[in-house]
């Protein structure tokens, strides 16, 4: 009877212990190698782990940014996790231990600090919506005036999140009446409708579609600049650890943070 | 299925407080549902645009998986519970591997070879014009693909268990086997095959991975319940629990309307 107690327990044990190592993964990519620049780090001696929630849109140049802060403050160490910016912000209006949120849109910051789980919050990065095309362009895709051919297959995100939101207001700067075939419930689900061919046109974010590399083609369309969406940052209230937090931010605001962006394809004020 | 009860069945404290751990685990989560369901908003949010369409969607595709699911599942059950076929195990494992597979990876592999670059699909596109993501079908194949092995393991299960000498009398009578078994075998195993079927809707009622993934999201054409359940989330959780109770409420209204004229009740 004991004996055979004991082995689902230590299996129970080792699964618990699987699903908090989860948590951690994902921070940090073999990204850039370039040394990071000293300038950024603040006087006081900062150490232990930061907390970054931020959208998904962000994966590419944050895990960049996170190994040149750890490695310019040894002693640091940063744990991200990417999502979509509205779940994330139901994970810290909810209680999430975090020390630092990036949103893709000032609403779902809004939503943040107005349950006082931030004070206040500044802009940091901006993105524009580009026309991915897969390889080859099947669908002759030259301009936004394309998403209104019915005979094309055509990937926007949800009108619920914010890639959507900007979709909606490109279409409406050009007059278009868009025509999808599927709405991709986040940007990354539309740049994988691209990516696989199954439609021969999505809208997505600039950076999706660097970070796609050679699998997808980007457009640009001139409506694009009714439509660019803010992201905004926030050390949150109940940060554990507040003093590197603030290094962090003040990191990705420098001109190392800058560069990261901008070559991930977002435009830094 | 009905057993009478020779002796008492007095639950012994080492089985009844893990049992009533069970009953809080699975029940609380459905109680908090209730809870923190906006019951004020609730007409409101039923009234939202694309709920209904949602739901009758829903229905309709689940039913219809349901049905794909019989039309091909009762025969396979039968090749794996009955026949010769050599390497009957492994291919009893390969069918059944949807069961594990997470939906999402089912959905990308059913993109792989049904999708307009599939290896099936780019063939489809090309002779017939035909093209499968994103549409309705779509859904229906995705959800089948998930649903269809709950139907076989079940019905193989009762076909298993069913006697075989009622088989071997009809035909000794001179049935052909397949008089056999549409006269003797299938009406022994109906509880079995109604059973998996019920089982099969209700697993094709909630599914959501492989849909997203292989037959995409779009209001009306391939946005089923649990896809606008998950949209919903984005913006308004309030609007999401109100579709979770709505799908929750006619799916049990329909189990519970089949279970006396289908499944016997133990």
């Amino acid at each position: 009877m004991r004996r055979r107690l004991v082995r689902p327990l230590i299996f129970l044990g080792m699964l618990a212990l699987a699903l908090t190592g989860c948590g951690s993964a994902g921070s940090g990519s073999p990204g850039s190698t370039e040394p990071a620049s000293r300038a950024a780090s603040p006087s006081p001696r900062i150490s232990g782990t930061v907390t970054v929630l931020a959208a998904a849109s962000l994966t590419e140049s944050f895990g960049v940014l996170a190994d040149e802060f750890e490695r310019a403050h040894p002693g640091t160490t940063v744990r991200t996790s990417f999502g979509a910016s509205s779940a994330l912000a139901s994970q810290i209006t909810n209680g999430a231990p975090a020390d630092i949120f990036a949103a893709a849109s000032p609403e779902t910051m809004r939503q943040v600090v107005d349950a006082r789980a931030a004070r206040s919050s500044s802009v940091f990065a901006r993105n524009h919506l580009q026309i991915a095309v897969p390889r080859g362009n099947p669908g002759k895709v030259t301009g936004l005036a394309d998403f209104g051919r019915t005979e094309l297959r055509i990937a926007v995100c949800a009108p619920q999140v914010p890639c959507g939101a900007a979709a909606t207001k490109a279409f409406s700067a050009a007059d278009i009446s868009a025509k999808p075939d599927t709405y991709g419930n986040d940007v990354k689900a539309v740049l994988t409708a691209v990516r696989t061919g199954e439609v021969d046109a999505g809208l997505v974010y600039r950076t999706d579609v660097r970070a796609a590399g050679n699998a997808v083609t980007g457009i640009s369309f001139p409506e694009s600049a009714q439509a660019i969406n803010d992201y905004p940052i926030a050390v949150l209230a109940n940060a554990p650890n507040p003093s590197a937090a603030k290094a962090f931010v003040a990191y990705v605001r420098s001109e190392a943070g800058r560069r990261a962006l901008s070559a991930a394809g977002f435009d830094v004020p | 299925m009905t057993r009478s009860r020779p002796f008492s069945t007095r639950i012994p404290v080492v089985l009844g407080i893990p049992a009533l751990f069970g009953i809080a685990f699975l029940v609380i989560p459905l109680l908090g549902l209730l809870v923190r369901a906006p019951w004020g908003s609730l007409i409101t949010h039923l009234h939202e645009p694309g709920v209904w369409e949602a739901l009758r969607l829903s229905l309709l595709c689940a039913t219809l998986a349901t049905l794909v699911s019989v039309a091909f599942g009762v025969p396979l059950a039968w090749a794996l519970a009955r026949s010769e076929i050599p390497g009957r195990a492994l291919i009893r494992a390969l069918v059944t591997v949807p069961l594990v597979l997470p939906p999402v990876v089912g959905g990308v592999a059913l993109l792989l070879v049904l999708g307009r670059r599939g290896l099936v699909g780019q063939w489809l596109d090309q002779w017939f014009g035909i093209s499968l993501p994103f549409s309705t079908t779509a859904v229906v194949l995705a959800e089948s693909f998930v649903a269809m092995p709950f139907l076989v393991l079940s019905v193989e299960g009762a076909l298993r268990g069913a006697d075989r000498r009622y088989d071997e009398a009809a035909a000794t009578l001179g049935a052909s086997s397949w008089l056999t078994f549409r006269r003797v075998t299938l009406p022994l195993v109906a509880p079995g095959v109604a059973a998996g079927a019920v089982l099969a809707w209700a697993r094709a009622l909630g599914e959501f991975g492989a849909t997203i993934t292989f037959a995409g999201n779009f209001p009306g054409t391939t946005q089923t319940m649990p896809l606008a359940v998950y949209v919903a989330l984005e913006t308004s959780p309030d609007a999401a629990i109100v579709l979770s109770l709505l799908l929750l409420a006619v799916s049990v209204g329909v189990l519970v309307a089949l279970r006396h004229r289908w499944v016997p009740t133990a």
